[in-house]
């Protein structure tokens, strides 16, 4: 039974890839048609995407102009971390989109033959040094992490910032001295709005989100470890029409500005 | 050492004003039923509850608790002993007993040596080591005697201390209980509901009922001349009050007795059932008390029937089974009850 | 079917455990520095509830003051809070910017934040009503007219307290002592929050699962069962050493 089972599996992955891969160079060259197309209205049934949390305000306002373009669409968001919701697709969760916060997470589903074509980049994100308002460590650089006297958060190298972070941290030659290891951008970001953290490393779209309160410091190391988002509509997708204009959304010109206003930046390769 | 208390407190619905005092060596009996403010009473004078008037006076200038003062109950020199003993499960019947002395700051070696010899007057020697759980009924409530009394305490307070007890045990530890009270030189208070404790063990008695004293005096006094339905019925005697006049008493409930002696004013009317006699037809040689009455219910009495009469002249006799059953009577028979003028206490109310 | 409902989701944790990697998983240096501290964590909050808590549950359940309904209902507050927000309202009263905290940072120098003390601090907040509400309710429970004798019997409040109250609901404050011990130990939100994340200084084993899990499932699969194993086998052993004895006392 197992044997047969695993045979079965390639040739599906097969299948889907061919589908998904003409359909994606297409969203690339036409975006505008396609966000066109969205607007005639005739998607319907339920949408599920499953993505990034960083990408939770920029995937909702998307998500209503969907919804909007097509009145009879109803479109499902699972926000979260990007290796739970690997983990949750692994596990046999059903969805129509997959989009991920770094092309590791992309891969555990890619690897478990789960996508509908090969996925593309459609957005990066670098870090920043986030500081409480008014800077009260005077924070200026990524030298800064080595002293020992400011309070400092980084997230854990577990999670996607945190690798990202250490990366930097190595290429930079600096020996960071943090005082706590974030479980996720968020809960490090959180501690720089309370004040209780001179600075914490964490990226350009969380400052961005985080308002008033924390600013931004953007510092030349980031370049090196830029983070890339992955999309790909999935295998198993119950619904693959809107699943496809979804993807075709994100990548329009609509969908890259509201990218952008959240402090993502356009892919560079 | 005396005690002189007035105790004035509202208990929900039951306003308690009571007043008494207790000499050196007295044993002063609370007598009354339940639910009469006897506890609340006690619980004032261990300073368990503060009153809302009155005073507690312990020799005469100590004062307890007034409108000013109240000595919280750990600084009085007190003892008391609860109905269900109230030994602390977690100690041994010697530190049960040492207790008193070792939260008056003895060590633990004294306290201990002073318990020993009086587990051992109340006959409780070489059982210092076990938990209040492995004693009897009869044995906890010893020990709580020893540990009310280990201190010499200026009062000491006994809270229903016999009426857990099954009736065997009852009468031996009450025997105990008289000779310790004999032995004891402070002022004691003993709240009860049962007369034969309070003839037993106290040398004055107060009977109290809805909060207030209604009667006091000797134990015997008290058994003869009962000033309420609710005493009367303790000692066995029923009470009619009346007004006299020569030697007759006009019932307040209607009818007439005829007395021996000569009264006049309120007076009360006690008659013994054992000398209420009962027949079927008037008896003859017409003694002046008689009357008509039903047989409202009859119930076996040891070796007598109790039968309760009702009429003009509600009555209680008690007629032996034997003339019981030749009278043949069945609840609702009429019968006729009569009773010897010299038979009758007739005392001022 | 409770029963069931319960041990499960432990059934699972146990079949899915990668058995033939545990060693290798068990000897990261990181593991055993997480478990002593969870260990030593909880029982410092564990402590520190008792000390606060006991005399608070005599308060809640003896005393007459004014306000005693509301002080219960205010008790009662940590657990129904999301301990995320329990971290976060412990921010703000003794953060660095924090209404107790701010002075302290300023005067002293002290920050609390991001310690081992934070640690126990953010647990005791959220495991100690555990060891009030069971102590109340044992002391609800005791009768308290063995203190009226205690009192007859020459024992101030604080002899009585101690001789007598304390011994008659000594396995009610167990049984609070080890439900608190056991809540502390597998804190995570109020942890995270308050004191958060530092291998040897505030990673607790629940910290260091949920960090697992991120990166490994099957590690923190080990974890979790370490955790539990650990945690288990305590309360096994004091459930014989204290409880039992109760039961006989």
């Amino acid at each position: 039974m197992k044997t047969r089972a695993l045979l079965v599996l390639p040739a599906v992955a097969a299948l889907a890839l061919s589908a998904c891969g003409g359909s994606s160079s297409d969203a690339a060259g036409t975006s505008s048609s396609a966000a066109a197309s969205s607007s005639a209205g005739d998607l319907t049934g339920t949408l599920t995407v499953f993505a990034a949390a960083s990408l939770t305000d920029v995937f909702t306002d998307l998500g209503d102009q969907l919804m909007t373009d097509n009145p009879d669409l109803d479109v499902q968001f699972n926000f979260a971390g990007s290796s739970a919701l690997a983990t949750q697709l692994t596990q046999g969760a059903p969805a129509d989109v997959f989009a991920s916060a770094n092309e590791k997470q992309m891969t555990v589903v890619t690897g478990a033959g789960l996508q509908a074509g090969d996925p593309t980049i459609f957005t990066e994100n670098v870090l920043e040094i986030a500081v409480p308002q008014g800077n009260p460590g005077k924070v200026t650089g990524l030298a800064d992490f080595g002293n020992a006297d400011l309070t400092l958060a980084i997230c854990a190298a577990d999670v996607p910032c945190g690798a990202a972070a250490k990366a930097v941290f190595a290429d930079a030659g600096i020996t960071a001295r943090p005082d706590t290891e974030e479980e996720d951008v968020k809960a490090a970001l959180t501690k720089v709005q309370l004040g209780e953290v001179d600075a914490a490393l964490v990226y350009a779209t969380d400052v961005q989100a985080a308002g008033s309160d924390v600013a931004g410091i953007p510092f030349p190391e980031a370049e090196k470890e830029i983070n890339s988002y992955p999309i790909c509509t999935l295998g198993s997708a119950p619904n693959p029409k809107a699943a496809q204009a979804f993807v075709e959304l994100v990548n329009s010109a609509a969908g890259q500005k509201a990218l952008a206003d959240a402090g993502f930046r356009k892919p560079t390769s | 050492m005396s005690l002189a208390a007035h105790v004035v407190v509202q208990r929900g619905s039951l306003g308690v004003d009571v007043e008494f005092s207790v000499g050196d060596g007295e044993v002063l009996a609370v007598l009354g039923p339940n639910g009469a403010g006897k506890s609340t009473v006690l619980r004032v004078l261990a300073g368990l509850l503060r009153p809302e008037d009155g005073q507690v006076v312990v020799d005469g200038d100590q004062i307890w608790d007034s409108a000013e003062r109240h000595v919280p109950p750990h600084q009085r020199s007190l003892g008391m002993v609860f109905q269900d003993h109230l030994l602390f499960p977690h100690l041994s019947i010697t530190e049960n007993v040492a207790f008193g002395l070792r939260s008056r700051g003895a060590k633990r070696a004294t306290a201990r040596a002073a318990a020993a010899p009086w587990l051992a007057r109340v006959g409780l020697a070489g059982l210092g080591d076990r938990r209040p759980g492995e004693l009897s009924g009869g044995q906890a409530q010893r020990a709580a005697l020893a540990r009310a009394l280990v201190g010499d305490p200026r009062v000491l307070l006994l809270d229903e201390p016999l009426s857990a007890l099954d009736a065997r045990t009852r009468l031996t530890v009450r025997a105990e209980l008289h000779r310790h009270l004999a032995d004891y030189a402070g002022s004691a208070v003993l709240v009860t509901h049962d007369p034969i404790d309070a003839m037993a063990l106290a040398d004055r008695v107060v009977v109290v009922e809805d909060g207030r004293v209604v009667q006091a005096g000797s134990p015997a006094e008290v058994a003869r001349r009962p000033r309420t339905d609710y005493v009367a019925r303790l000692v066995g005697l029923v009470l009619l009050p009346g007004t006299g006049e020569g030697h007759q008493v006009a019932l307040d409930g209607g009818g007439m007795v005829a007395v021996a002696e000569d009264v006049a004013g309120p007076v009360f009317v006690a008659v013994r059932p054992e000398s209420v006699a009962l027949y079927l037809q008037r008896p003859d040689g017409s003694p002046r008390n008689v009357w008509p009455l039903r047989l409202a219910a009859a119930t076996p009495h040891g070796s007598v029937v109790r039968c309760d009469l009702a009429g003009e002249v509600p009555l209680t006799a008690d007629v032996t089974a034997t003339s019981f059953a030749e009278l043949g009577l069945a609840p609702g028979a009429e019968v006729w009850a009569s009773v010897k003028a010299s038979e009758v206490a007739v005392y001022t109310r | 079917m409770a029963v069931a409902f319960l041990v499960l989701p432990l059934v699972g944790l146990v079949v899915r455990a990668p058995w033939s990697t545990i060693g290798p998983q068990l000897a990261q240096q990181e593991v055993g520095q997480a478990l002593r501290l969870s260990l030593f964590s909880a029982t410092l909050a564990t402590l520190l509830s008792l000390v606060l808590g006991v005399p608070l549950a005599w308060v809640l359940a003896r005393s007459r003051i004014r306000g005693r309904s509301v002080l219960r209902a205010l008790v009662t507050v940590p657990l129904v809070l999301p301990p995320v927000v329990g971290g976060v309202a412990l921010f703000l009263v003794i953060g660095r910017t924090g209404i107790l905290g701010r002075p302290l940072y300023e005067h002293l120098g002290v920050t609390i934040p991001f310690t081992t003390t934070a640690v126990v601090i953010a647990e005791t907040f959220v495991a100690m009503p555990f060891l009030v509400i069971s102590v109340e309710g044992a002391l609800r429970a005791a009768d308290a007219r063995f203190e009226d004798a205690a009192a007859t019997l020459g024992a101030d409040r604080w002899t009585t307290f101690r001789r007598v109250t304390l011994p008659l609901v000594a396995p009610g404050i167990a049984a609070g002592a080890v439900l608190c011990w056991a809540r502390a130990l597998g804190e995570f939100g109020a942890t995270i929050t308050f004191a958060g994340n530092f291998p040897g200084t505030t990673q607790t084993m629940p910290l260091a699962v949920y960090l697992a899990l991120q990166r490994d499932p099957e590690a923190a699969i080990v974890l979790s069962l370490v955790l539990l194993a650990v945690s288990l086998g305590t309360l096994l052993l004091l459930r014989d050493r204290w409880l039992g004895r109760g039961v006989a006392a």
